[in-house]
C-alpha cells in the first residue's frame, strides 16, 4: 500500500546534493537539482551499485562530429560502477530507456501547515508549520 | 526516515561462494615498497624514477574512463587510491561477495616492462613480498602472484625459482603487452619455470611497450582503447598457438585475463581453418589450433559479455567450454562484475556453482 513519507526540509538538502532514505525497506535516493527534487530507488538496474554514490553528470549530445550540446546540467545520475546514465525525472537510462530504468518516485514539496493538518501528523519527523518538506510516495 | 548504506549481504537470494581470480591491489604510496626493495633501488627511484616505454612514464599508456580506472565508491574515506585499503576491501567486496578466495593482480609501476631490467627485476621481488606482507598475510583469503620482469628472461625465471615453492602464490602474471608477442621463444625459459613449478601463465590486460594498441594505430576514445584488449589477447594467443608453446611445453596452463569472451570461438575456428589450408608453415603443430586453446587456456570472465539473449550467453559458453571460465570481479576498477548480477542467464546452482567457484578451486588447486 502507497504511503506519504516526510523525508526531509527543502534547506537540509542543498542543490546538487542528495540524500539516502530508506523508506517502507526500500532506499531511495532524494536529489536537488537547482532548487528541484527527485527521488529515484538506489539500486542500479544493471548490475545493482548504489546509485546514490553516482556522479550527477548533464547531458552531452551531438548533432554531427565536431558538435556537441552540453544541457540538463546535473539532472542525470551516472551510476559509479559502469557510468549508465539515467534520468532523474524518469528513471529511464539513456542508452536503453525501456529495458533498463531505476524506479522514479512521486516527490512534492510541501508546506508544513498542510502536512500537520493532514494525514502525516503521526510521522515521527517533527514539523514545524512554517517550514518546505519533501514528501515522497512510497 | 533514517540514511543508511547499502546492505548488499542481504539482497542475494541464495549464499554466494566465490573465488574472484582478479582483484587489483595498490599502494597508499610508494614508500610502502621501500621495506622490500634495495636502497641502491629505492636511491635510482628517488633520482631516475620508472621508465616504461612511452612517454610521461608514470601515466597509463592511454587515459582511463575514471582515474585509476576505479569504481567512483571505491576510494577509501583515509584517502589512497582504490584498493589500497584492505578494510575497504573486506567491507565492501570480500564480505558482501563470498569471496572465499581472491587473486592478487598488481598492475602498477608494470615491473615487466620496465626499460631498465636490473630495476625492473628489482621491482618485481619487492612487489612479489610486498603482497605476501601486506595482503596475504594479513587477510588469508588472498593469494599473490608472482610478477616477473618478462623482458630479462633469466632474472624472470629466477623470481619464479624463489617463488614457486610458496603456497602465498598461485599464478605468474604477465601483462601481454610485451616487447615480442609472448610465443616468440625468448619468453620459453618463463614457460618452462612455470610448468616446473606447476604455476599457471596468467596474461591479464595491460602493458606498456610502446607499440600503438590496436593493429591499426592509437585509436582516439577510451572506448576504443578498451575493445583493444581483446585484440591484444587475440594476437596474443594466435602467437602462442602458432609459434609451437603449447606443443612444446603441453602441461603449460595460460589463463587469459580481462580480455572478453565473445572472440574465443571465432578465433579457434578461424585458426583451425587456416591451419587446415597452412598448416606445413608450422609443421610443430601437430593439432588443431582449437585443440590446444581448448586444453591449455582458461579464461577469466570479466568484462562478461551482455548479449541480447541469454542463450547467447550460454552458447558462448558451451563453445567455450564451461570448465574454462574463472569467474573475475575486477575489483576495485570500473567495469566491476558483480557475482549476483554480471551473468545475465538463468543458472543451475551447480552451473553457477562451477562458474563462480568450482572451476577456480580446480584449477588453482585450492583445498
Amino acid at each position: 500500500m502507497m504511503a506519504r513519507h516526510i523525508v526531509a526540509t527543502v534547506d537540509e538538502i542543498a542543490p546538487g546534493q542528495r540524500r539516502l532514505v530508506s523508506l517502507n525497506g526500500r532506499e531511495i535516493g532524494i536529489f536537488n537539482v537547482d532548487g528541484e527534487y527527485f527521488a529515484v530507488g538506489n539500486r542500479c538496474p544493471h548490475e545493482g551499485a548504489s546509485l546514490c554514490k553516482g556522479r550527477l553528470v548533464g547531458l552531452v549530445e551531438s548533432s554531427e562530429p565536431g558538435s556537441y550540446q552540453y544541457s540538463r546540467r546535473g539532472e542525470l545520475i551516472r551510476c559509479p560502477w559502469h557510468g549508465w546514465e539515467f534520468d532523474l525525472r524518469t528513471g529511464k537510462s539513456w542508452c536503453e530507456p525501456d529495458r533498463t530504468k531505476v524506479r522514479s518516485y512521486e516527490l512534492k514539496v510541501e508546506p508544513g501547515g498542510a502536512l500537520v493538518e493532514g494525514a502525516l501528523r503521526a510521522e515521527t519527523f517533527p514539523v514545524s508549520v512554517e517550514k518546505q518538506y519533501i514528501v515522497v510516495e512510497v | 526516515m533514517s540514511t543508511i548504506e547499502m546492505d548488499r549481504s542481504q539482497s542475494a537470494k541464495y549464499k554466494l561462494r566465490v573465488i574472484d581470480c582478479d582483484i587489483h591491489p595498490a599502494m597508499t604510496s610508494w614508500t610502502e615498497v621501500h621495506p622490500y626493495l634495495e636502497k641502491r633501488w629505492i636511491d635510482h627511484l628517488s633520482v631516475y624514477g620508472s621508465h616504461l616505454r612511452h612517454a610521461f612514464s608514470e601515466a597509463l599508456s592511454h587515459p582511463r574512463m575514471s582515474p585509476d580506472a576505479a569504481r567512483i565508491d571505491a576510494y577509501p574515506d583515509e584517502g589512497g587510491p582504490p584498493g589500497s585499503s584492505l578494510e575497504l576491501m573486506r567491507k565492501q567486496h570480500l564480505d558482501p561477495n563470498g569471496v572465499e578466495v581472491g587473486m592478487l593482480i598488481p598492475l602498477r609501476w608494470n615491473p615487466g616492462s620496465q626499460r631498465n631490467l636490473d630495476f625492473g627485476a628489482a621491482l618485481t621481488r619487492a612487489m612479489n613480498t610486498w603482497q605476501v606482507e601486506r595482503w596475504v598475510k594479513q587477510e588469508p583469503r588472498l593469494r599473490a602472484s608472482v610478477l616477473v620482469a618478462q623482458e630479462d628472461t633469466d632474472a624472470a625465471v629466477a623470481e619464479i625459482d624463489a617463488r614457486g615453492g610458496d603456497p602465498n602464490f598461485k599464478q605468474i602474471l604477465i601483462l601481454p603487452r610485451t616487447d615480442e608477442l609472448l610465443g616468440r621463444r625468448r619468453y620459453w625459459p618463463i614457460y618452462e619455470a612455470a610448468v616446473r613449478h606447476n604455476l599457471p601463465i596468467t596474461i591479464h590486460v595491460g602493458g606498456t611497450n610502446g607499440h600503438p594498441s590496436t593493429g591499426g594505430g592509437w585509436p582516439s576514445y577510451y572506448m576504443e582503447e578498451h575493445h583493444s584488449v581483446a585484440q591484444t589477447m587475440q594476437a596474443v594467443l594466435t602467437s602462442l598457438v602458432f609459434e609451437g608453446v603449447f606443443e612444446r611445453f603441453p602441461k603449460l596452463r595460460v589463463v587469459i585475463m580481462e580480455g572478453g569472451l565473445g572472440w574465443i570461438p571465432s578465433l579457434s575456428a578461424r585458426m583451425d581453418k587456416h591451419w587446415s589450408r597452412l598448416r606445413s608453415e608450422v609443421p610443430h603443430l601437430r593439432r588443431p589450433p582449437s585443440e590446444y586453446v581448448r586444453e591449455q587456456v582458461w579464461f577469466s570472465t570479466q568484462p562478461m559479455e551482455e548479449p541480447a539473449s541469454a542463450a547467447e550467453l550460454i552458447d558462448l559458453f558451451d563453445r567455450i567450454g564451461w570448465d574454462r571460465l574463472l569467474f573475475s570481479t575486477d575489483y576495485p576498477h570500473w567495469d566491476f562484475d558483480d557475482p549476483r548480477y554480471a551473468i545475465k542467464a538463468n543458472l543451475s546452482e551447480a552451473q553457477r556453482d562451477q562458474l563462480l567457484y568450482g572451476n577456480s578451486r580446480n584449477f588453482y588447486g585450492l583445498g
